[in-house]
């Protein structure tokens, strides 16, 4: 098994795009890493420079100590799973599996011993003799990830494993694949544009924009205290409100509505001062009676959501998303007053997009410190 | 029905059954013929007899003219296919300026160019190159009039191959020879397949090359030997002919048979599914 150190990673196309502007990372001894973005962030081109599909403009790219960079992709140690798999339609499963062992001259009897075992530990038994063609989406992944975990890499990478199956088998190959993962202790790296996935899936995750990492974190960090309202606006199933605020002396002006300035911020805001103020939907509660720190508005639509529902209240022109219990949907056209969570409010420098507060915090701190993250948030005055 | 449908029905089944007649006439000849004792050119039921095929078995020529074909159309076959093949698969991978111009100037010249145009400097090249009367001559002039067709045809195979096979063999070491013997090759075997008895059939029918690049009667293929069945008279010998292209098209419908069953076609004129 082995780490990951990436230094001053640049890729640049032909033409003068940067992919990859100037890329540090590093990926630790038997994590499970998601690489998390919009398309044409340059998630996939990091892990195709990681796998040596692409070869870097400059930097450095170290796999358990060993600078790989120049490298072959099959000296590498490393096995990776391609979005449509790529099983080779003209061998059968167990042929496909065994093919890593065959390249690396391991005799037919072991190869086709280890297909077989490593087809069983991922319940392909019966499927051996078969083509790829002759499996649904599912058992293909499957047998992808077989093939790349039979021939033993110290890295797996995955690029979108899951974005060619259906919504119901996703969930399933979600926590089969973050059980594999567990048991097998291989670095995994893997590419989605699916912010759940990552949430959901990973120890840690890199959000990236632009050929840059913009957050580092464990998911509930980066959850619970987005860098930048890039970020905030990428992560959550359904976007941060981000209301434009000014500093005004000891309070915060949110769409016209003064909100008591939190004590730890004062000291790095300015007078006059523009913020943006952000709150995800599930932080606010909806009332009917006004409240002093009630965002008002008016209902103008509302989604189900199952045990929840989505109202977007229109507040002086703009749109505040709240999320309601299930049987608490307001009418639409009612006014209602949004009040946020004071521990859950953050502020974002509207220049920058930078949060206000403590942007050099580390942010890569365990689970369990993502309470605490949260709970240093701006507490706005009740 | 009215009698107006019954008269176009009836007009459209005459064209059809012309039209058929006409395609289907000369090969029953073909079938008829060579067991005629004394063939013309009209097509009837013969006495039968084998009298032309004894004839064409002393003729010392023909059959040998026969395994000239096979050799020439095979050793045409492999050169096109491997180094087609090889090429369509580097052309189909690497980006190069003006590819794409390149195929089409190839095809074209191929195409328009060569053959009955290009045969004088053809020839010239090849008495400088000493291949005169060498079947190797012949292979070669034939190979590079066909290659381009058929790089093309293989790179449109080859375009259609997912490039993620071939990363993915290579993320597990494979290098670029394995890869294309164990990846790209079994992918796109049909488009191989089909180039292989393309060019076949183009080399086992082609009269003009042999015919002017081989000097020796005992060299010759079947093609160019046929055209010299000729009676004391100066008239054809219509039973060694008829007898021989029997014989003549015999191997050629048996390998469409045989590839189409082992390989599948997928040769639309060119065009693939």
């Amino acid at each position: 098994m082995a780490d990951i150190v990436l230094s001053e990673l640049v890729k640049e196309y032909p033409g003068g795009v940067r992919a990859l502007d100037s890329l540090d990372l590093t990926i630790d001894d038997g994590e499970f890493f998601a690489l998390l973005g919009p398309s044409g962030c340059g998630k996939t081109t990091l892990l195709r420079s990681i796998a040596g599909l692409e070869t870097v403009t400059s930097g450095r790219i170290e796999i358990g100590g060993r600078d790989v960079t120049a490298l072959q992709p099959g000296a590498r140690d490393l096995a990776m799973v391609f979005q449509d798999y790529a099983l080779f339609p003209h061998m059968t499963v167990r042929d496909n599996i065994a093919y890593p062992l065959k390249i690396k001259k391991v005799g037919r009897a072991e190869r086709h011993g280890t297909a077989d075992e490593t087809a069983e530990g991922l319940s392909l038994g019966g499927l051996l003799a078969r083509r790829p063609g002759q499996l649904s989406g599912g058992q293909q992944q499957r047998a992808a990830l077989a093939r790349a975990v039979a021939s033993r890499p110290r890295v797996l990478l995955l690029d979108e494993p899951l974005s060619n199956l259906d919504a119901r088998l996703r969930l399933e190959a979600r926590t089969f694949l973050k059980r594999l993962q567990r048991e097998l202790a291989v670095t995994t790296v893997f590419v989605t544009h699916d912010q759940a996935e990552a949430l959901a899936m990973s120890d840690r995750m890199a959000v990236m924009e632009a050929g840059r990492i913009r957050q580092i974190g464990t998911p509930s960090a980066v959850f619970h205290r987005p860098a930048s309202t890039f970020v905030a606006s990428f992560i959550g199933s359904t976007p941060t409100n981000l209301i434009d605020a000014v500093v005004d002396r000891d309070t915060l002006t949110v769409a016209g509505v003064p909100m008591p300035l939190p004590g730890d911020v004062r000291g790095q805001v300015r007078g006059g001062e523009e913020l943006v103020f952000a709150v995800r939907p599930e932080y606010l509660s909806l009332h009917a009676e006004a409240r002093p720190t009630g965002l008002p508005g008016t209902v103008a639509v509302v989604e189900n959501m199952g045990v929840s529902s989505l109202v977007s209240l229109d507040v002086a022109g703009s749109i505040v998303q709240v999320t309601v219990p299930e049987g608490a949907e307001p009418a639409l056209g009612a006014t209602g007053w949004a009040v946020p969570d004071p521990a859950r409010v953050l502020l974002y420098r509207r220049g920058d997009g930078q949060l206000v507060g403590s942007p050099t915090q580390p942010v890569s701190d365990g689970p369990a410190a993502g309470g605490s993250a949260s709970g240093a948030a701006v507490p706005a005055g009740r | 029905m009215t009698p107006a449908q019954w008269v176009r029905r009836l007009g459209f089944y005459v064209v059809i059954v012309l039209i058929a007649a006409f395609l289907a006439i000369p090969v029953l000849w073909l079938v008829f013929a060579p067991f005629d004792r004394a063939p013309t050119l009209t097509t009837s039921l013969p006495a039968w007899t084998l009298h032309n095929f004894a004839t064409l078995a002393d003729n010392p020529y023909a059959l040998r003219s026969l395994g000239n074909s096979v050799l020439l159309a095979a050793g045409t076959m492999v050169l096109v296919t491997v180094l087609g093949a090889l090429a369509a698969y580097a052309l189909s991978r690497v980006r190069i300026p003006g590819r794409d111009g390149l195929l089409y100037a190839l095809l074209l010249l191929s195409s328009i160019v060569t053959g009955t145009a290009a045969m004088v400097p053809i020839f010239l090249l090849v008495f400088q190159l000493n291949l005169i009367d060498s079947q190797l001559g012949v292979v070669l002039v034939l190979s590079g009039g066909l290659l381009p067709a058929a790089i093309f045809i293989m790179k449109d195979f080859m375009d259609t191959t997912p490039r993620s096979y071939e990363e993915s063999a290579r993320v597990f070491g494979a290098g670029p020879l394995q890869i294309l013997r164990d990846v790209v090759v079994p992918v796109v075997r049909p488009g191989i397949a089909t180039c292989a008895v393309w060019t076949v059939v183009q080399v086992w029918g082609n009269f003009l090359t042999p015919f002017i690049l081989l000097r020796s009667p005992e060299k010759s293929p079947a093609a160019v030997v046929l055209y010299t069945f000729y009676t004391e008279g100066g008239q054809p010998n219509l039973g060694l002919i008829s007898a021989f292209s029997l014989l003549y098209s015999v191997p050629v419908v048996a390998m469409y048979l045989f590839v189409n069953r082992r390989y599948g076609f997928r040769f639309h004129g060119g065009i693939k599914r």
